[in-house]
């Protein structure tokens, strides 16, 4: 980092060359998160077009309603997180702070409720492992469908967790400044982060919760 | 001039005029500024390092399974031990050597210095990718000393997930966090060749080292996330039991089979194609010529890429996949050797009328190019489908493979460090030794190999630690072979280490190539160069070079007269 010209690191020629990197950096690892879920998302489509009546079962156990809470909850995140990426390109250290704690906050309220969730599945004996059970047409195939939703769910929530650790390292250094026009990387590559992390909750939602009502299987 | 590497012993001294006085050895010292350092260079060696670690293990679980597999007879160990050591020969050679290997460590040297970039784009990940690689390695381990796994490398269900009776998700969580340092080396590449090129450097100006990383990095970021969410999986299942793989909960195994291969069939061509990218640059400067069909070789690279990822199933023409699909894989996995052909022609062409210099480097890229045609040759074999069925799961393949990854990728891996090693630590190392080590592993390969593929033919199956007597005479020439290609693996790291300190001081360009990597000094300085460079003529223009130099030569003799 040099003197004149602070946050350009000593390999980069400009701050615009900085930043392209760091953008395309960024998408990179989106696209790498892409394919990660892209597994899970396989395995959901080859199960679901094998056993769609197990499946339409085990979604009409989930809660339509937490799970639009939070739907609602991702969402307003998420634009909490476009205007701090804007405020960090303003300069406006406070506001950023603000927005980056109300993120990290809307971001709590998902998770708290998604744990609320959990322990109810946990107390209905949903979760798929040995003491699972579930009357209906076939119950093993029902816990195929628990299985994808903790495993695609619980990563979903691991990367929620990483993003609020990501606020919790940003909110000091927005504080002391380091944010402006020239140096708003982090904030906008976290900002992706977050946005992609919104969005696979987005087809979360439909795929595991809607996905039962219209097959009249109540 | 070309450093002539048989010269007479240098004395301490002898300095050739432009060796540097301040370089990125020598900049900081001390061990903390080797575990903090941001430079390539030095990260590239902490993977040197690495790496060789673990290839050491690897090579001695190798050992173990040559000196079972003279006798028909499992005398030295159980079966049981022998499915460990097999499974961890696998696992430490795929995960922690060849597909690591030549990114990370010439990878990491040179993408910056033949770009004209002071670093990668991101040094922070870049190191950060190295502690992650020896992390995920002690996890493998781990699992090795509380006694191993015995699944295979490829961890099939539901064997893995259910009746395996072994360190199996120490395993693959091993294999888990490996992908990390994998992905971040991978994005900081193809980051640093979009964003951080020198000026005038367009991509068909590119090195075609340079075009196969691009093209292996791509394989990296779009593979590794699957085989993650895929061992990921099997961690799972294996310690809840969900029934994601089972068939008894309405799971499929199969499906664990097509995912796992999905990257680990492209996982081959993360192997080999940074070894063509090397062989591209060895066989262009030795023959002091462009690589014939610069362009052609360029795209094989990106096609062989693509191809990569459409051909897994050619893994599973036994495992109950249809047979419209086997014949689709069957067909797409022959179209690989399309970009494959191209490339050897390629180099073939460039050799024929090129002003050939024998350096020890080139003793590799000949030996590839000799070994890589039957490995390849035998790919399209195995594509066929009634082949396949025959020679399925027998030494036939292991033979195969172990061309193209042992005799392509570490063949390639050993050319590219005796071509760069000059420019990594600015010393020279004996030519004679090193030509011996060369013919040594060749010889050594192809007696250690060249059996199996007959012994499989006649339908040996492979991961057994007992077989019949009639076979005996092919596994002994084997194992007398992988003890020569032992001794060609022991005197490179012998005088490597020797020319650390006592090697010859080599000039910036000892071997008279083309490239940016050889207008800085060796050891370059830690920002590589001291004045950016800007580049305006095309790659490998040795013709141009020369006309430049006879032009000059004559300007001299004018002004003499």
């Amino acid at each position: 980092m040099s003197e004149a010209h602070p946050g350009l690191e000593h390999h980069f020629d400009s701050y615009d060359q900085q930043r392209e990197s760091a953008k395309l950096g960024m998408w990179l690892f989106l696209i790498t998160e892409v394919m990660f879920f892209g597994g899970m998302f396989l395995l959901y489509l080859i199960y679901r077009w094998r056993f769609p009546v197990a499946f339409a079962e085990g979604s009409n156990h989930l809660d339509v309603t937490l799970g639009a809470i939070n739907t609602v909850i991702l969402i307003g995140s998420s634009l909490t997180v476009a205007l701090a990426v804007r405020a960090a390109q303003l300069g406006k250290s406070k506001a950023l702070v603000v927005l980056l704690i109300l993120t990290l906050l809307l971001g709590g309220m998902f998770l708290g409720i998604k744990s609320v969730e959990y322990s109810h599945k946990f107390h209905q004996h949903l979760f798929p492992n040995d003491s699972f059970q579930f009357e209906g047409t076939s119950p093993n195939n029902t816990r195929l469908f628990f299985a994808i939703y903790f495993c695609m769910t619980g990563f979903h929530a691991l990367h929620m967790l990483i993003g609020a650790g990501i606020i919790l390292w940003l909110i000091p250094h927005a504080w002391r400044g380091r944010f402006n026009a020239n140096n708003y990387n982090y904030v906008e590559g976290f900002g992706l982060y977050w946005h992609f992390v919104d969005l696979v909750w987005i087809f979360l939602f439909p795929l595991l919760y809607l996905l039962g009502r219209n097959l009249g299987t109540h | 001039m070309s450093f002539d590497l048989n010269a007479p012993a240098p004395s301490a001294g002898d300095r050739p005029a432009d060796w540097p006085h301040n370089h990125y050895l020598k900049d900081k010292q001390g061990l903390r500024s080797w575990l903090l350092t941001k430079d390539h260079k030095r990260i590239a060696l902490l993977y040197l390092v690495s790496i060789t670690i673990f290839f050491a293990l690897g090579g001695l679980m190798a050992l173990l399974i040559r000196i079972e597999l003279l006798t028909p007879a499992g005398d030295l160990m159980e079966a049981d031990t022998y499915n460990r050591v097999f499974t961890a020969h696998g696992v430490l050679m795929v995960f922690f050597f060849l597909i690591p290997g030549i990114p990370a460590v010439l990878g990491n040297f040179l993408v910056p210095l033949m770009i004209g970039a002071k670093d990668l784009a991101f040094p922070k990940l870049n190191l950060a990718s190295w502690y992650i690689f020896n992390i995920a390695g002690l996890f493998g381990l781990w699992a090795l000393l509380s006694g191993g796994v015995d699944t295979g490398w490829t961890f099939y269900t539901p064997f893995s997930t259910t009746f395996s009776n072994s360190y199996v998700v120490a395993t693959v969580l091993a294999a888990f966090i490996a992908g990390f340092s994998s992905i971040l080396t991978a994005l900081n590449f193809v980051v640093t060749i979009h964003r951080m090129r020198a000026p005038g450097l367009t991509w068909f100006r590119l090195p075609l080292f340079i075009w196969s990383h691009y093209a292996t990095s791509l394989i990296i970021l779009l593979g590794t996330p699957v085989i993650a969410i895929t061992v990921a999986l099997v961690a799972i299942e294996r310690i809840f039991q969900m029934g994601i793989f089972d068939p008894s909960l309405g799971g499929d195994p199969v499906l664990f089979q097509h995912l796992f291969w999905f990257y680990s069939h492209p996982a081959v061509y993360i192997m080999v194609l940074p070894a063509m990218g090397i062989i591209s640059e060895l066989i262009a400067a030795f023959a002091r010529k462009r690589i014939f069909g610069y362009r052609f070789v360029a795209v094989a690279s990106v096609s062989i890429a693509v191809l990569g990822f459409l051909v897994w199933g050619h893994h599973m023409f036994v495992s109950g996949q249809s047979v419209y699909a086997a014949t689709i894989f069957s067909v797409l996995s022959m179209l690989v050797a399309i970009p494959s052909a191209v490339k050897v022609f390629n180099w073939t062409a460039t050799l024929y009328d090129g002003a050939i210099v024998y350096e020890p480097p080139m003793y590799y890229a000949l030996g590839f190019l000799g070994i890589f045609l039957i490995g390849g040759l035998t790919g399209v074999m195995l594509a066929t489908l009634g082949i396949n069925v025959h020679v399925h799961d027998t030494y036939f393949i292991v033979a195969h493979f172990h061309y193209v990854m042992v005799g392509g990728t570490i063949m390639a891996y050993l050319g590219g460090l005796h071509y760069w090693w000059p420019k990594i630590t600015g010393r020279l190392y004996p030519a004679f030794w090193s030509r011996l080590a060369a013919i040594a592993v060749f010889v050594g390969f192809n007696l250690t190999f060249f059996p199996q593929f007959i012994v499989g033919y006649l339908g040996m199956p492979r991961r057994y630690w007992a077989y019949p007597d009639e076979f005996q005479v092919l596994n002994v020439l084997s194992s007398a072979g992988a003890t020569v290609l032992g001794i060609g693996y022991v005197i490179p790291l012998i005088y490597f280490v020797w020319s650390m300190r006592y090697g010859q001081r080599a000039s910036a360009n000892p071997w008279d190539a083309i490239g940016l990597e050889w207008e800085t000094s060796s050891p370059p300085p830690t920002e590589n160069f001291l004045v950016m460079p800007t580049v305006s003529a095309e790659p490998y223009d040795f013709a141009g070079r020369e006309r430049a130099r006879a032009l000059e030569a004559a300007a001299k003799e004018a002004e003499v007269v």
